[in-house]
């Protein structure tokens, strides 16, 4: 097989002439037939009273065929929290009902407490407007502060604004204290990590149909894993019998995170299908993603790093208040725990770290996982305190990094925040990215910049991430309800071509690509006859779907196993055809032969016979070569990075140009480079975006203001340079097949402290006595910091 | 969008006829308009699309003055180059979408306090013609979002004086590539002209004390002991009044710059 085709080639994605021709097919490009649509009646107030909703005149609009309120749903169940996490004391985690439509009281902007279905959108959307909600206005609870210390509350029937209060770790709390208090010198860092939309590039959809002869439901849904949408519909929503239920995600036009999750209009789509018989469609639109998809990040934090008179770190400790908004999301407990708390220690060999967490309900849209989602938390309180630290200590901020990084040799490392890093060589890509950044010639650089009246900054960072998620062990103990296999099956067809049914979900990863990617090795055949199936829970076996950076690490562990399973058997059907020891048999190139021999067969011969067994020695081997694996990783896996950048500050205006970003990564082995560094890329623009242009603003009223993209800032092309990409430095995950860690997390991880560090080295340089600008850094918010 | 009717009337008068309905609105571009009626924010009964008007159409220079037909879009201006300051100004409206369907006429009728054409046609002290009468820039802006145009009263060319020197320098508002501050610079034989957008609660603005500095000494050293006052300037989640109020000496000083 060339080696242009396997694992390390830099194969385009095949999956990019339908997204590029512009024929994938999206939920919205589905129309059933008899289908009818949905539309939400939403929340206009922050938090009100329901006192009435009136429907009679909505119902008696022309082509409205039903209207649904929160009563309708008042005895199914509510979409659960997917972890339990326990306070400090050991009191469980508040978890007030998120029920499929808003009952007794609204919560946030865009909470939905009616639905219309009707023939058309334009009906459903004209009856909407006659349905008379009397909802009574309470005062919004917006800042988190004042949702702990009043007693107002978003949820009456838990008496208390606060989901939990919790720590990590516990036990490590008193020599955490201490540390701090007798240290040669603490660095304190208060700072906010902005709340972000996701902003997917398609709004959610969902169309819900019911086969009333058999009492199948099917839903077709913007899913990143659509077997956990029909658990947790299925288990705790609406009840229907998984067996009876088929979620079907086909293509996906982005999630970072935000189409994890279950939302109510999925089951509202389907409980209507039933209740007309017909298929029901619903897609957001773009201010119903804004008010209502699940948001990002959101966490406001003190910081302290105790260091030694040499800059050796002696703690970190942080104080954390998390945003969860009006209603946890599936993922939103985990994402400021176990994905942030444990990720406290950093690249660093710091002896003490203690993580106090508190949650906080408010009447905003849900918070939950997005890109990084909690690690990205981490590392920005991390890397930005040693910034801060080296500006204090004169130190600088490479060196104070590399003094503290944990080295080759001492790995297994256990981190003081509780992981167990299996690999990584953190000096070695330090390394390489003041190579690739070119350190030694930022000098020469900024006198440039300064020249023409800017300011020049360099920053940077060094990040690492707990990905492949997860064990279900280890999980399982830290509050996790689920597990977090991944499966896979791979069908050899007759012809011998392969359909390879995987759990994970594409949305834009490339997994079609990558995985024959990774079975064509293996089996030494051309990928190109080797079909990815995935996103039908009819098709597939029960997988967990994609975040996390868990697809190749995870999911495409277990295509290797059972692929594995696929050359054990065919090389047993191998030598029954050439009458040899199936221990005797090789692959190579994808023929079998037997050692020693010029005997063989090839791939396609077996395939063939194990489908037409004739002269097949049936007691011994079944026909067919179909197998599946399930893999349950041993451990997170741990990417990690350096990363700078460089920055130009205009005195005048504030405004921020991003001249130079440089990202170099550890993801282990790379299956293939183009896609890795695509997802870098992505990363990047994501995290730029946050540091400089993402402003997520509810006023006082808890009144979404960048409800739209006139006020709220994605990033554009232009906003960005060209960036430099490296992942050579790449050390094997020891624990998985193919020594991979994941790579789709990383950029927007890595990114953001470092071009806020870079901001303040500018401002410094000019003379500005600025240690701290809150993300995004914006031309305002620089301007003022300068006054 | 609520249902409505359109009319495509191919002159001004028959324009102006079918604007007489109840309720009817004229359609320019489409660029903003079309978006509101998305939105379910506006409800015209009919709307009188004016791209089809033929004589609202192209630019015809007469010396030092350019006529702009209401219906030529910032692509037509963009590409015209008779004068460079207005076309590099309509070159960075929008996005190439918006160039291409935006029209100048439907620019200055809705007069979005952000707008750049308002700048433009202020500090060139431009002539708005309507089917009913010309009115000077200076009367033209009343506000943000109004103006001196009467129910039914359509844009249909605008009339610029070619200034000696001139520039526009935009500060973008990130999200929505309007101006956060914009300032337009005209110099003219009589004087100097300075208009603001972006900045003001009141929409549109000439900077008097800035004309006055300019106008005896055309450089942006002129500007030095100036200030704006910020009473009055915008605060939104992009920048406080004060912030406004700096830019536009800013901006100002590099319009002159760039124009000198």
């Amino acid at each position: 097989m060339p080696k242009d085709t396997g694992i390390g080639a830099a194969t385009v994605r095949r999956e990019d002439v339908r997204f590029l021709t512009g024929t994938g097919e999206y939920t919205d490009d589905i129309t059933l037939a008899k289908q009818t649509y949905a539309v939400f009646a939403r929340s206009t107030v922050a938090h009100g009273t329901i006192k009435s909703i009136d429907t009679s005149a909505a119902e008696l609009m022309p082509g409205v065929l039903a209207v649904f309120t929160g009563e309708d749903f008042a005895e199914v169940g509510g979409n659960p929290a997917g972890w339990l996490i326990n306070s400090r004391d050991g009191e469980p985690m508040k978890e007030p009902k998120r029920p499929v439509l808003a009952h007794g009281k609204v919560r946030h902007v865009g909470d939905a407490y009616a639905a219309v279905i009707a023939e058309t959108v334009q009906q459903a959307r004209d009856a909407v407007e006659a349905i008379e909600a009397d909802i009574e206005e309470l005062d919004a609870i917006v800042d988190m502060n004042a949702a702990l210390s009043g007693s107002n509350f978003v949820h009456d029937e838990i008496g208390t604004n606060q989901c939990f209060d919790w720590g990590w770790i516990e036990d490590n709390r008193e020599a955490t204290d201490n540390a701090i208090k007798n240290a040669h010198h603490v660095t304190t860092l208060e700072l906010v990590n902005n709340r972000l939309v996701p902003n997917a590039m398609e709004p959610r959809a969902s169309i819900g149909s019911y086969k009333a002869s058999t009492g199948e439901y099917t839903l077709h849904t913007t899913s990143q894993n659509p077997h956990l949408t029909r658990l947790l519909i299925s288990a705790f929503v609406l009840g229907i019998p998984e067996n009876m239920l088929t979620v079907i995600a086909p293509d996906v036009g982005g999630g970072f995170g935000s189409k994890i999750y279950h939302y109510g209009e999925e089951a509202l789509v389907l409980a209507a299908a039933k209740r007309l018989n017909r298929p029901v469609k619903w897609t957001a639109d773009r201010t119903e993603s804004f008010l209502t998809d699940a948001h990002g990040r959101d966490h406001v934090t003190k910081i302290e790093l105790a260091l030694d008179k040499d800059g050796k770190f002696l703690a970190f400790r942080t104080d954390t208040k998390a945003n969860v908004g009006a209603y946890l999301s599936n993922f939103s407990t985990a994402t400021p725990t176990f994905l942030h708390g444990t990720l406290m220690a950093g690249n660093y060999t710091v002896p003490l770290v203690y993580v106090n967490v508190k949650a906080v309900f408010t009447n905003t849209a849900p918070v939950d996982a997005y890109r990084g989602a909690g690690r990205p938390e981490a590392t920005y309180s991390i890397e930005r305190v040693i910034d801060k630290a080296a500006r204090e200590l004169g130190m600088d901020p490479i060196e104070l990094r590399r003094k503290n990084f944990v080295k080759p040799d001492q790995y297994p490392f256990a981190s003081a925040a509780g992981l167990e890093y299996d690999a990584g060589n953190y000096d070695a890509l330090m390394d390489k990215m003041e190579e690739v950044a070119d350190v030694a010639g930022f000098a020469a650089r900024r006198a440039e910049s300064e020249k023409n009246g800017k300011l020049r900054g360099f920053g940077v960072n060094a990040y690492i991430e707990a990905c492949g998620i997860a064990p279900s062990n280890l999980v399982g103990v830290l509050g996790s309800r689920v597990g977090l296999y991944d499966a896979a099956t791979v069908r050899v067809n007759a012809t011998g071509n392969l359909s390879v049914m995987v759990g994970a979900h594409s949305h834009g990863q490339g997994h079609e690509t990558a995985f024959p990617q990774v079975v064509a090795e293996m089996l030494g055949i051309d990928p190109a006859v080797i079909d990815i199936v995935h996103g039908d829970t009819s098709k597939i076996p029960f997988g967990m779907g994609t975040y996390g950076s868990r697809s190749l690490a995870v999911c495409g562990s277990a295509v290797v196993r059972a692929t594995e399973k696929i050359i054990n058997k065919a090389k047993k059907i191998a030598g029954h055809m050439l009458e040899a020891s199936e221990h005797d048999i090789t692959l190579a190139d994808g023929v079998f032969s037997v050692a020693g021999t010029d005997k063989s067969v090839t791939f396609g011969e077996v395939a063939l016979k194990a489908y037409i067994p004739h002269e097949y020695p049936l007691e011994d081997i079944e026909p067919g070569l179909e197998e599946t694996a399930f893999y349950d990783p041993a451990n997170f896996t741990y990417p990690s990075g350096a990363y700078a950048c460089e920055v130009e500050v205009d005195p005048e205006t504030g405004k921020v140009t991003v001249e130079r970003m440089t990202a170099v990564d550890d993801f282990g082995n790379v299956i293939n480079p183009m896609i890795v560094t695509g997802q870098v890329q992505g990363g990047l623009a994501q995290g730029i975006g946050q540091a400089l242009l993402e402003n997520t603003s509810y006023d006082e009223n808890g009144q979404l203001l960048s409800a739209s993209y006139m006020d709220y800032t994605m990033p554009r092309a232009d906003d960005l340079p060209m960036f430099a990409v490296d992942h050579s430095q790449g050390t094997p995950c020891t624990h998985n097949p193919l020594g991979v860690k994941g790579c789709g997390e990383a950029g927007a991880i890595g990114s953001p402290p470092t071009v806020v560090n870079a901001v303040i080295d500018a401002l410094q340089s000019g003379g500005k006595d600025v240690t701290h600008i809150d993300m995004p850094v914006s031309p305002a918010r620089v301007w003022e910091a300068m006054q | 969008m609520y249902n409505f009717d359109v009319e495509t009337p191919v002159t001004v008068a028959d324009a102006v006829a079918a604007m007489a309905a109840e309720d009817a609105q004229a359609l320019g571009g489409g660029q903003t308009l079309i978006p509101t009626l998305k939105q379910r924010l506006a409800s015209p009964s009919t709307l009188v699309s004016l791209k089809g008007v033929a004589e609202m159409q192209g630019i015809t220079r007469d010396g030092d003055s350019l006529r702009i037909g209401g219906a030529t879009t910032h692509a037509t201006v963009a590409a015209d180059g008779s004068y460079p300051a207005l076309s590099a100004l309509a070159s960075h409206i929008g996005d190439p979408a918006v160039r291409n369907r935006g029209t100048i006429g439907g620019s200055l009728a809705n007069n979005d306090p952000a707008a750049c054409y308002p700048a433009a046609a202020l500090a060139s002290g431009a002539t708005i013609a309507t089917n009913t009468r010309e009115i000077a820039a200076d009367d033209y802006f009343q506000g943000m979002f109004d103006t001196a145009l009467e129910e039914g009263e359509i844009i249909t060319a605008v009339s610029f004086p070619i200034p000696q020197a001139a520039n526009y320098q935009k500060f973008v508002q990130p999200a929505s590539r309007f101006a956060l501050v914009g300032v337009f610079v005209a110099k003219y034989a009589d004087g100097v002209r300075v208009a603001v957008t972006g900045a003001s609660n009141e929409g549109v603005f000439r900077w008097t004390e800035a004309e006055a500095a300019l106008s005896a000494n055309f450089s942006a050293s002129a500007l030095e002991g100036l200030s704006v006052s910020a009473d009055n300037m915008i605060a939104d989640l992009h920048g406080s009044a004060g912030y406004r109020a700096h830019l536009v000496k800013v901006m100002t000083g590099r319009a002159v710059t760039a124009a000198s």
